[in-house]
Order: C-alpha cells, then structure tokens, then sequence
C-alpha cells in the first residue's frame, strides 16, 4: 500500500468486499453472531456499529496529533466508550423492546476488535475525509454481513423476515437455526462461500496474467 | 437482588449458557488461541482469573456508581478497571513468574479486549447480584470459558491430522466444530434451574 494513490471510492468499497471485517477480516465476531438470530437485531446492530464506527474515526482522526503516542490505546477506548454509552442510550429511547432484546451487546460494542482495530490502523494515520470514508465502508461491509446471517437465521429459523411470516403454518422451522449454534453453521456456511468467490477470483486473475504473458 | 442459588448460578454460567458457546462472548481469543491444547489451557487460566478480578470490580464500581447516581459512566468505568487490571495481572505475572509471562506473550494484554470480560460485569450488573453471587458468577464462567477453549483445542489438534479440504482448512473447519460443540453444550439445558 505505501507511495500507492488510492482513490477515494476505494477507500469506501474495500469495507465491503476487499476487507470486509466479518468475512474477510474476521473481526468483530462476537456481535455479529449473538444478536442475528433476527434481521431486525442484526440490522439495529450493524447500524449501531456503524455510527461508533463513524464518530471515533472522525474523533480519533481529527485528534491524531494531540495524543500521545504512549495514551493512544486508552484514549480511543474512552472515546469509543462515550459514543456506545450515547448509542446505548439513544436505542433505549427509540424503542424499549429492541433495547431488550440486545440486552448488553449494545454496551459491548466498546470491545468491539473492529472499532479498536480501524482506531489504531486507520484513523490516527489518516486525514478526515479518509477516515470518513474508511468508518463507513467499514460499517456498511460490517451491516451488510450481520444483515445475511440474520437474514438467513430468520428466514430459516422462524419462517419470516423482519417479522413478517413468509410460508403457509405447515412450514417446519429449524429451530436449531435461532439457537446460538445456527449462529455458527450460517457463518462458516457464509465463510466457505466468500472463500471460493475469492479463490476463483485470485484463479482468474492468475489465468488473465498468463494469457496476456 | 437476585435470590438465585449460588450452585444454579455456577451451573448455568459454565455449562447451561456458556460465554462462548450460547452467548458468543470472546469469540476472539476463542478461534485465535485454541489451535494448541497447552496455550489453550494457560489462556483459560489467565481469563478466569481477569474475570475474577473484574467481577468484584465491577461490584464496588457499581456501589459507587450508584451512590453518586451516575448510571451512564457504567460503560467507560468498566472498560478503564478491566484494562487497569489486566496491566496489573501483567506485572505481577512478570515479578512472580516470568517463564509463564514469556509463554503467554501477546495474548496477555489482548484480555482487555476481550468482550467475555466486560460482558460479565454487565450481566451481573444487569442481573443485581450480590456480592457472593457475582463472584460465583465470575467463577462459573471462568470455568465454562476454559472448559470450552480446551475442548475446541483439543478437536482442533485432531482435526490438524485430519484430511480436510483445502477451502474447508482453517477458520471455516473453525466454526463447524464450534457450532457442533454448541449443539452439545445444548444438552446441558434444564440443568441449574
């Protein structure tokens, strides 16, 4: 990556394919598998995570040459924990029964490795604009993948989406798809999937060099 | 107050809702660590005892917190106590036993970040547990945390001679195993109650 331009679309789309932090990255697990048993869950989580994702770059990015090297790590978990604390709060005014049904994984986004992680390796390097880009790719690659999980866990699970029945009552649910195990098969289900698209991409690439060699 | 039974308490944070396995906390250290039977064991170990720690913590904090009526540092406080107490277990670990200190390396000062941690203090927290309850609590899912990374190791050293497809191999094998083992933790429901 040194001395390469990149562009700013870029700087956006590798959030959602490239790096994307679940698949790719596999970062930030423990929310993504707790809370996607529903896709109303797992979309109120990525949207949660997006904003702290996005406030704490802009913070971190535009405070970058005020902290001290040595205070970094501390002072971005502070900063991360404000925004949680303020999303936490917000989510609990908005609606009550969500609230619940996340219980304490809103308030565990502070330990979400993702956050953390674009803190330290994106944002307090980066100008602004970048890190604005960056937390929002990152938080709408990170939307998108809790989205699927959830979306499939509901689908298959419950037989609705978004809580609407989607199949005549002689569907029969798999239950083991709302258990936290579902949770697990689904992800290496996802996992397997985004390894072969990308092994065939690497391939194809590979053949396209040869050809034109 | 929770009046739940102190063994009800123990059964259900190890075994019935296990941090990892149902309630997916600390997932991280959980597929990252546990590719060893011995690092698995020493992380095991080291959790637990993190978890011990921040759970008292995590009581008195609340006290305070209470006393002064400020609900809304919970998050914040929790978070500089668990990493305050992580650098402490550090350099006690590196005075008292430097070769377990060398032997832990990096995943040492990664606790913090652990979301079992913070996690638990929420719950017992959220729950009101008393003082002896909340270290029951800490107890339990220190154990149910170990009991889960040693096991996950101990099929993963298996697996590793196994003949496993290359797009399978690594994380995805991972989580298969993880979400079988989660299926049999299930058995464990009804118990503690």
């Amino acid at each position: 990556m040194l001395g390469k331009e990149v562009s700013s679309t870029d700087e956006f789309l590798k959030g959602l394919w490239r790096e994307n932090p679940v698949f790719v990255q596999v970062l930030g697990l423990c929310p993504a598998l707790a809370v996607s048993n529903t896709a109303i869950n797992a979309l109120t989580m990525g949207l949660a995570t997006t904003f702290v994702l996005l406030m704490s770059g802009i913070s971190v990015s535009a405070l970058r040459n005020f902290i001290p090297r040595e205070a970094r790590i501390v002072s971005f978990i502070c900063i991360i924990a404000s925004f949680v604390t303020a999303v936490d709060y917000v989510i609990q005014a908005i609606s009550l029964e969500l609230h619940r049904s996340l219980g304490a994984f809103i308030a565990l986004i502070v330990v979400n490795c993702l956050i953390l992680g674009r803190a330290e390796a994106f944002a307090s390097k980066n100008s602004l604009g970048r890190s604005v880009l960056d937390g929002l790719g990152m938080g709408v690659g990170f939307t998108v993948a809790l989205l699927s999980i959830g979306v499939i866990r509901e689908i298959l699970g419950s037989g609705s989406l978004f809580g609407i029945s989607l199949f005549p009552d002689t569907f029969q649910t798999w239950t083991v798809m709302v258990l936290p195990s579902g949770g697990f098969f689904v992800t290496a289900v996802l996992l397997l999937l985004v390894n072969w698209l990308r092994n065939r991409e690497v391939e194809a690439e590979k053949q396209s060099q040869e050809v034109a060699s | 107050m929770n009046d739940a039974s102190h063994w009800s308490i123990f059964v259900n944070a190890a075994l019935v809702n296990n941090f990892v396995l149902a309630y997916f906390l600390g997932l991280c250290p959980f597929f990252g660590i546990s590719a060893k039977l011995e690092t698995a064991a020493r992380m095991g170990g080291a959790v637990s005892f993190v978890m011990l720690v921040a759970s008292v913590c995590a009581y008195l904090i609340n006290l305070l917190l209470d006393a002064v009526n400020a609900p809304y540092l919970r998050i914040i406080s929790y978070i500089l106590v668990i990493a305050s107490t992580v650098q402490l277990v550090e350099m006690l670990m590196r005075k008292l036993s430097p070769a377990t200190f060398r032997a832990m390396g990096i995943f040492l000062p990664l606790i913090t970040t652990n979301c079992a941690i913070l996690g638990l203090a929420l719950f017992q927290t959220n729950r009101g547990y008393g003082f002896t309850q909340a270290v029951t609590y800490a107890l339990g899912a220190g154990a149910g945390f170990a009991l889960a990374l040693v096991l996950m190791a101990g099929v993963r050293e298996k697996l590793d001679l196994g003949n496993v497809p290359d797009l399978v191999k690594g994380i995805a094998a991972a989580f298969i195993v993880a979400g079988i083992l989660s299926l049999s933790f299930m058995g464990f429901g009804g118990l503690g109650r």
